[in-house]
């Protein structure tokens, strides 16, 4: 099922992230058990699991976007390659600057160009060379495969573009800085299905430079996509609801051969 | 089994005979009429103040407007004249100095309320906000005569006036004693301070939460995120409570009759006694023996209304200007 692995390129990069014991709060609430996960470089790992499973929070987590929401922190420790991310004196913002993320919605930075829409992360860097800015926007446009439906009205909004294109224009922008991780909220869920197809054929080439965590609805999509799978579930003890990591595998023993019968009934269509 | 209803059939129905259902043209009619009792009032108050300044137009014509010398009442000195700059002039300075004070305070305490607060303050603090635009415009004279005058001149107009003021003529003294353009700017700015913070919070909180995400998840600061992505989407609703703010100081009755000095004669230091046109207005009108004088006083209002109108529509254009940019207009 999981797609055969393209040949790696020489430019590998090879980060690995390792999460260990993370427990994310909102407020005094524990969303997600306490759980433990490997992301292994130049993999796609789909995280997939009903609503309200957690799944969204844990992804959150990898690059600290979770403790942005009023109230809302974690504990325990994720590692990018060998540095926890949440050791006391490391700077979220650098931490988000290697971990990129990509949003369910679309997201065209409204009073930006699509040039800037794609420049801005660079600009937050420090880049201020024009030639330097060009060739990266442009790299990172094609990268996404954006560049020749945008070439031409590089100044125009990013709401003059397509649903599909302002998320390929979103994967532009996080591209563009180079992180070593990017990890995709349920990037095709407003999406059509020719647009959710070149995503898909996207994340697949990105996998060649970049390891990638992607949280999904749509198994199927984990099913094509995915190296790795790791399904979550909601518990209810004394009626409230906890989002907890049942199985971690590669993708294609969870989807043929699962270990938990939770697994089974989930990805059969008996629950969630 | 039940009779089924028999559904209408589907025909092809004018508009008006579509619209006079179910009362629809009663309510339509209704919400019509109030609105068109807008564009009346508008009118009507252009209208009044264009007749009743009919005597001093016919007696100065354009040259009223900037005028300089106000003389309701005849002496030996000086003969009876009407002529609006002086308080003109008052009514734009005090209102420029609001806004100087008011606009970069008031955006600032608008991003700190939104952007910056905790959410346990956000909501007191809110609601103290919208008290302070609750209070009326004489508690803001009162106190502004009887307890911030005499720290004003204290604290901010002596000590100016005694330094840059000797080289600055319009910071010179002598300092009136708690009255003058500089204490009616300053005060005029308390009052449109909550206007304004309290739209800029508003227009904030109306910017969609993803495009803050979107910063953040490429490593941004809160400072960058704020000014490069929160305020530019806004800037359009914070233009316009900026401008609603300074719509109601060049209007401000009240305080500034309290605390202006009622002078019309024009003097170039801020802290010297002025007048505002609706200072003016407010404390002659009663008096206002001769027709001329009486006519003057409306034409005052009518430069007044004049002034408010265009400010708006350049606010109306800022607007406008800024918030452009939807599908496929250039950035």
């Amino acid at each position: 099922m999981a797609v055969a692995t393209p040949p790696r390129s020489a430019t590998q990069t090879a980060h690995s992230m390792t999460v260990r014991g993370l427990k994310p709060f909102y407020g005094k609430r524990l969303a997600v058990q306490a759980l433990d996960l490997d992301v292994r470089p130049n993999q796609i790992l789909a995280l997939i699991g009903p609503s309200g499973c957690g799944k969204s929070t844990v992804l959150r987590c990898l690059n600290r976007m979770h403790e942005l929401i009023p109230y809302a922190h974690a504990e325990g420790e994720v590692k990018l390659d060998d540095i926890n991310i949440y050791a006391p004196g490391v700077d979220p913002t650098l931490v988000r600057r290697k971990i990129g993320m990509v949003f369910q919605l679309p997201i065209a930075l409204r009073t930006r160009n699509i040039y800037e829409n794609v420049a801005v992360g660079l600009r937050l860097g420090g880049v201020k060379n024009k030639a330097e800015l060009d060739a990266r926007v442009e790299k990172a446009l094609r990268d996404a495969n954006l560049w020749d439906e945008v070439k031409d009205k590089l100044e125009l909004s990013g709401m003059a573009l397509s649903g599909g294109q302002q998320q390929r224009l979103s994967i532009a922008r996080t591209i563009a800085v180079e992180p070593d991780v990017i990890l995709f909220d349920e990037p095709c869920s407003a999406l059509d299905p020719i647009s959710t197809l070149k995503i898909e054929e996207l994340l697949l080439s990105l996998r060649q430079r970049y390891t990638i965590v992607i949280v999904t609805h749509n198994m199927q999509q984990a099913a094509r996509i995915s190296d790795r799978t790791a399904v979550f579930m909601v518990e209810k003890t004394d009626d409230i609801p906890i989002g907890v990591l049942v199985e971690e595998g590669p993708t294609e023993q969870i989807f043929s051969n699962p270990k938990d019968p939770r697994t089974e009934d989930y990805i059969t269509g008996r629950v969630g | 089994m039940a009779e089924v209803k028999a559904v209408p059939r589907i025909t092809a129905s004018s508009r008006w005979a579509r619209r006079t259902r179910h009362g629809d043209v009663f309510f339509w009619l209704l919400t019509l009429l109030f609105a068109l009792m807008i564009i009346g009032l508008v009118v009507a108050v252009g209208i009044v103040t264009y007749n009743g300044s009919a005597g001093v137009r016919a007696e100065y014509g354009w040259s009223f407007l900037w005028g300089t010398d106000w003389n309701p009442i005849e002496t030996e000195l000086y003969p009876v004249s009407f002529g609006a700059w002086p308080a003109i002039r008052g009514t734009l300075l005090s209102s420029l100095i609001a806004l100087i004070l008011a606009a970069p305070t008031g955006v600032a305490i608008g991003i700190f309320l939104s952007e910056l607060c905790p959410l346990r303050l956000r909501q007191p603090l809110g609601v103290m906000v919208e008290l302070l635009a609750a209070i009326p415009s004489v508690i803001y004279g009162l106190w502004g005569v009887a307890v911030f005058a005499n720290w004003f001149n204290d604290w901010v107009a002596n000590p100016i006036a005694n330094t840059v003021g000797q080289y600055v003529p319009w910071l010179a003294g002598p300092v009136a004693v708690s009255r003058g353009l500089a204490i009616t700017g300053t005060i005029l700015a308390i009052m449109i301070l909550p206007t304004v913070s309290a739209i800029t919070r508003d227009v904030l909180q109306a910017v969609p939460s993803h495009q803050r995400e979107a910063m953040f998840s490429l490593g941004a600061t809160r400072w960058e995120v704020i000014w490069g992505a929160v305020v530019p989407y806004a800037r359009a609703g914070i233009v316009g409570g900026i401008m609603l703010g300074l719509g109601r100081a060049l209007g401000e009755t009240m305080a500034a009759t309290m605390l202006i000095g009622n002078s019309t004669r024009i003097e170039q230091s801020l802290f010297a006694p002025a007048t505002t046109a609706a200072a003016l207005i407010a404390s002659e009108l009663p008096n206002a023996q001769i027709p001329l004088h009486e006519s003057s006083l409306i034409g005052l209002a009518l430069a007044l209304f004049g002034i408010t109108l265009i400010l708006n529509l350049i606010a109306r254009y800022l607007v406008w200007q800024t918030s452009r940019g939807p599908a496929g207009e250039k950035v």
